[in-house]
């Protein structure tokens, strides 16, 4: 018998192409975080859905370590209409605006943490 | 099934702390729970042997209500170790209410504790891995906070200097409580200046982190009366929850407290008008803020001027977490409890230099995890009931 693909391994096997997925319900609604079965606010089952990778940034924090430059963590709203925890790179993490639109990129696995989307500002953004 | 706890049914009638701050080396979390625990019985006039109910909560006990059990040797009828971080006291003294209503229980004992300052936070804490949320490196759950306060700005045009003013509120009321962990002033200036944790959040912004247990003696209105002290009655209890993650909180400025109050007012048959001491878990200034909007002590988006010009400090509009908070008194961690033990003292007029007077009612107001699991409890004196 072959176990069940974790909802984890498909996200990750999306981004270890270069796409970020996310699932949608019977009607087409977005569902993030990947799960085994529809929330109850939604109609199974989930299928997923390649994301168009572009969104806006619902809200924003950042972080400077002691020993190292200031890092951003933000909340980003898709266009799908899902929402994930990321980071906005390439400018200055206090830089980083709510509304601001951004475009995904995936920052390849690294040590011990798997692929992951992280966000670049759209040109008319900078 | 009636659906619904009995307003006034059941009562805290005993109080007390465990060793705070930083507790002696080898002091484990069971031990304070036996402290606070002692010290509550003590505090009511009762014993370990009238105890039949055990309801315990610790970020560092796997199974702290069968701990506690083994520590004080006893088999009580009913036990429960909900866990729902620092709000699960307030959800204890819920259950153990409804516990006492269907008979399962009379007499109940909430505890916690936490070694977290000793034996350091990061032994004792040790975070969940979410591959959603981890990789990012927030530093949760300042950065959950700081996150939601970047939306209040946002919105409402909130500004750093009115978060600062939760701070200093706490801290003149700290000044007054003798137990509290911080004993010099703090101004506005000061919250602005100390080290960014996670944006707006200076370390001023958020909890302390400190050692400290306590526990709640929960019985019968019936049995209450015949005790020591005057009960705080439980006139409302109420529960809401909305997420775990902070990426997975609807609205970040809005947040399930306005379900747990609006269930605790309803129970209570009272408004924010009337209640007299308002005790807040303040986590981080910003979590002051969004309970008080979302307890209806002002409107969403207001809280910001709301709390200016010490409107919540020592002789302002409204009396706002008068042992000094978790940002000034302590915060082990799951503040809740200590919450409910400043709430009950409110009412029996013990508080010395920071009593409020005609203090009747009292809302105690617990948060857990990045703004998650909320749990409101409404106190009243025998006059109330």
């Amino acid at each position: 018998m072959t176990a069940n693909e974790s909802p984890l391994a498909q996200y990750e096997a999306f981004l270890a192409r270069g796409k970020l997925a996310y699932q949608v319900d019977a009607h087409d609604r977005p569902v993030f975080f990947p799960r085994v079965l529809a929330p109850a606010n939604r109609d199974g089952p989930l299928t997923w859905r390649v994301s168009a990778g572009l969104g806006t940034v619902y809200a924003t924090t950042f972080i400077t370590p002691k020993d190292g430059p200031a890092y951003n963590v933000a909340l980003i709203d898709m266009d799908e209409g899902y929402r994930l925890m990321s980071r906005v790179e390439g400018i200055p993490a206090e830089q980083v605006r709510i509304g601001m639109r951004v475009r995904a990129r995936v920052r390849p696995a690294d040590g011990d943490n798997g692929p992951c989307p992280v966000f670049d500002p759209l040109e008319d953004a900078r | 099934m009636k659906g619904r706890l009995t307003r006034g049914a059941a009562a805290i009638v005993g109080v007390a702390e465990s060793d705070l701050g930083e507790v002696g080396a080898g002091m484990s979390v069971i031990d304070l729970m036996g402290q606070g625990v002692a010290g509550a019985l003590e505090d009511c006039g009762l014993s370990l042997s009238d105890v039949d109910g055990v309801f315990a909560a610790a970020g560092q006990s796997r199974m702290p209500s069968v701990a506690l059990c083994e520590y004080l040797g006893v088999r009580p009828r009913h036990h429960d170790s909900t866990m729902q971080g620092g709000s699960s006291f307030m959800t204890h003294v819920a259950h153990a209410q409804a516990a006492i209503e269907a008979g399962l229980c009379e007499v109940a004992v909430v505890a916690y504790g936490s070694t977290q300052r000793t034996a350091g936070r990061k032994n004792v804490a040790p975070r969940e891995f979410n591959p959603y949320e981890t990789p990012f490196k927030p530093v949760l759950q300042a950065s959950a906070y700081g996150l939601a306060a970047s939306r209040h700005f946002h919105e409402f045009g909130t500004t750093r200097e009115q978060l600062a003013e939760i701070a200093v509120a706490a801290r003149q009321w700290a000044l007054k409580n003798p137990k509290a962990w911080e004993h010099d002033p703090l101004t506005v200036q000061d919250v602005l200046a100390a080290r960014m944790v996670s944006h707006p959040l200076t370390v001023r912004d958020c909890c302390l982190v400190t050692d400290g247990g306590g526990a709640l003696v929960v019985t019968s209105a019936e049995r209450a009366r015949s005790l020591r002290k005057p009960p705080a009655f439980v006139l409302g209890t109420g529960e809401g929850i909305s997420h775990l993650t902070i990426s997975n909180m609807p609205d970040l400025t809005v947040t399930a407290a306005r379900e747990s109050g609006a269930q605790a007012y309803a129970m209570a048959g009272l408004g924010p008008r009337d209640i007299d001491v308002v005790e807040v878990y303040d986590a981080f200034t910003i979590t002051t803020l969004l309970f008080l909007e979302d307890l209806g002590f002002c409107p969403k988006g207001e809280g910001g001027r709301f709390v200016q010009d010490g409107a919540i400090a020592p002789g302002g509009r409204l009396p706002v977490n008068t042992n000094g908070g978790g940002l000034s008194y302590g915060h082990p961690g799951m503040y809740g409890v200590f919450v409910l033990i400043e709430a009950v003292r409110q009412l029996r007029g013990e508080c010395g230099a920071r009593q409020v007077p005609r203090c009747e009612t009292a809302i105690a107001h617990g948060n857990g995890g990045a703004l998650s699991a909320q749990s409101t409890v409404i106190l009243g004196s025998a006059a109330t009931v």
